[in-house]
């Protein structure tokens, strides 16, 4: 019996598109993320994202709860980092109504965030490490993730979803030897990174795989407004902690890191991974800085319970672990907010993925969702 | 620039389709007419000292006492390290809106969320449809009087205290 294979015009295999689905339920989609997949053989033609299955209404829950009793809800929109969302939230009630924070209550947030930040990080270097098949990694890295979640634990009770900020600083001061703590954790950390970059981000078939992959422009990166790290490792070097300063990032010294490029091209999957670690070992140093100089005082303001900060709308940006989160809120008057709009970094990173899509390996849209780090509930709020 | 040297340079330009710089509470912002909106943009893009080439918000804000559905946008420049707040003010019955998504490509999916949640038509956009809820969802539910319809596909919306359960009965 002979078998008759169909071919192309000019020689070769006849092949056809096909269309699949991936997700929501995929292991590598990072939550609940879906993709409708146009590929010809492993070759992706077009992926295009169908998001809000995390939908959980987050911003006419504002709406509904008033200003103090809408904190606990912005630890759900991005629940890996969830302190920089208390951070918003709280800079959001605070410029409308005139609040200062006390000196101590900013040391007090910066060290809460800066933590936050590292413990995302942490996953997120784990994360991508599992995704590309590295398993043992992200043992490694939980591990380290544990440590803070326990520090943190100390500071406000919880370990994941903190709700630590109020709007006039923070709920609790720092427990008695908590700075001391956190700095054995840093002397233990930073080596652990090192151990980690050897481990994983300079071995040979790790870095060859990420390497030149889903190379992102500058100019692609700020059209689609690409933020934090997925915006660094293209080159742009923009940090609103050091370009316009909020909360007390003035007073710190530390480096903006940038992707050059070292394992293939500037703004590739390589690079977007690196800026994690990167970017962890300046969290350190912001940390040691703030524990160091850290003021006396109160840590929060006088606010009214029944607070009502007079009408009119601002715009908060706050550096987050996935970058610049952009708070739009509207007060009218009373104790409710009027409306409340959030744009995050995984929304951004999310819409550029279907342009990116063309031409790429359907196992590199697996690295690419890895390395922007994107978090579901963060871009369906 | 600051906002008033943008507003007179977009005043030349443009003429009437552009207001002028009031300042709110805490930012100031200039108004533009929602069939400019796109020229304007792009002209702010490409102008060498404006040059903003990011958008870092939009947001749709339901107004019913005034009648409109506003769009904020938050602008920022990379290049110029500044920024600047424009709005737009649509009819609230039928809001029709020029669409960014030719100037910047990340007001593509800024635009379809709020199409999505305030029901704004953004005239040109190329895929504005549903993207946080569901395809067949009814209503746009961040308009300020939305109503819940009391179930989806057969699921009720309302929520069901489980004090109100009643006791099981003794005989």
């Amino acid at each position: 019996m002979s078998v008759e294979i169909e071919m192309e015009d000019g020689g070769g295999l006849a092949t056809e598109e096909m269309t699949l689905n991936m997700g929501p339920q995929h292991p590598s989609t990072h939550g609940v993320l879906r993709f409708i997949v146009k590929a010809d053989g492993e070759v992706m033609r077009k992926a295009t994202p169908d998001i809000g299955y995390l939908h959980r209404s987050i911003e006419k829950i504002a709406e509904k709860v008033g200003w103090h009793g809408f904190m606990p809800y912005t630890d759900r929109v991005d629940y890996v980092a969830a302190m920089a969302c208390n951070q918003g939230w709280a800079m959001c009630g605070e410029a409308l109504g005139g609040i200062e924070v006390p000196r101590r209550g900013e040391y007090c947030r910066v060290i809460a965030a800066e933590l936050s930040r590292i413990c995302s990080h942490l996953l997120a270097i784990g994360a991508t490490g599992m995704d590309i098949g590295a398993v043992t990694p992200f043992t490694h890295a939980l591990r380290e993730r544990e440590m803070i979640n326990d520090l943190i634990e100390e500071l406000c009770g919880a370990r994941l979803t903190y709700n630590y900020m109020r709007i006039g600083g923070v709920a609790w001061d720092l427990p008695p030897g908590f700075r001391k703590r956190v700095t054995t954790y840093l002397d233990h950390l930073e080596p652990t990174i090192h151990e980690i970059n050897d481990l994983l981000s300079y071995g040979k078939i790790y870095a060859e795989r990420l390497g030149s992959v889903a190379v992102i422009s500058p100019e692609m990166a700020i059209g689609y407004g690409l933020v934090g790290p997925n915006l660094r490792a293209s080159g742009v070097k923009y940090d609103l902690r050091k370009d316009r300063p909020y909360s007390v990032y003035g007073d710190f010294d530390f480096d903006v890191p940038v992707g050059h490029g070292e394992m293939g091209a500037v703004g590739d999957c390589w690079d977007r991974y690196m800026m994690r670690i990167w970017e962890i070992l300046e969290s350190a140093k912001i940390l040691r800085q703030a524990c160091e100089k850290l003021p006396d005082g109160p840590v929060i303001a006088k606010v009214p319970r029944n607070f009502k900060p007079p009408a009119g709308d601002v715009h908060v940006r706050v550096e987050a672990a996935r970058g610049d989160m952009s708070w739009y809120c509207v007060s009218d008057g009373s104790e409710y907010p009027y409306r409340l709009h959030v744009r995050t970094g995984s929304f951004s990173a999310m819409s550029i993925i279907e342009e990116l899509s063309e031409g790429l390996m359907i196992a590199d849209l697996v690295a690419l969702i890895a390395t922007f780090d994107i978090v579901a509930p963060e871009v369906d709020r | 620039m600051d906002a008033s040297a943008i507003q007179k340079k977009l005043e030349a330009k443009f003429g009437g389709s552009v207001g002028p710089v009031t300042t709110g509470l805490l930012e100031a912002w200039i108004g533009v007419d929602p069939d400019k909106i796109a020229e304007v943009a792009a002209f702010l893009k490409d102008d060498p000292d404006t040059r903003f080439d990011s958008l870092s918000n939009l947001s749709g804000v339901d107004y019913p006492a005034r009648g409109h559905i506003e769009v904020v946008y938050n602008l920022m420049s990379y290049a110029k390290r500044h920024e600047l707040t424009l709005k737009v003010s649509a009819e609230r019955e039928a809001p029709r809106v020029a669409t960014v998504c030719n100037v910047w490509p990340g007001a593509n999916w800024l635009e379809r969320e709020v199409y999505d949640l305030l029901g704004v038509d953004f005239v040109g956009h190329p895929d504005l449809r549903r993207i946080l809820l569901p395809d067949d969802w009814v209503g746009n539910p961040l308009r300020k009087d939305y109503v819940e319809a009391p179930s989806y596909h057969g699921i009720s919306t309302v929520r069901e205290s489980m004090l109100r359960i009643e006791p099981p009965s003794r005989e």
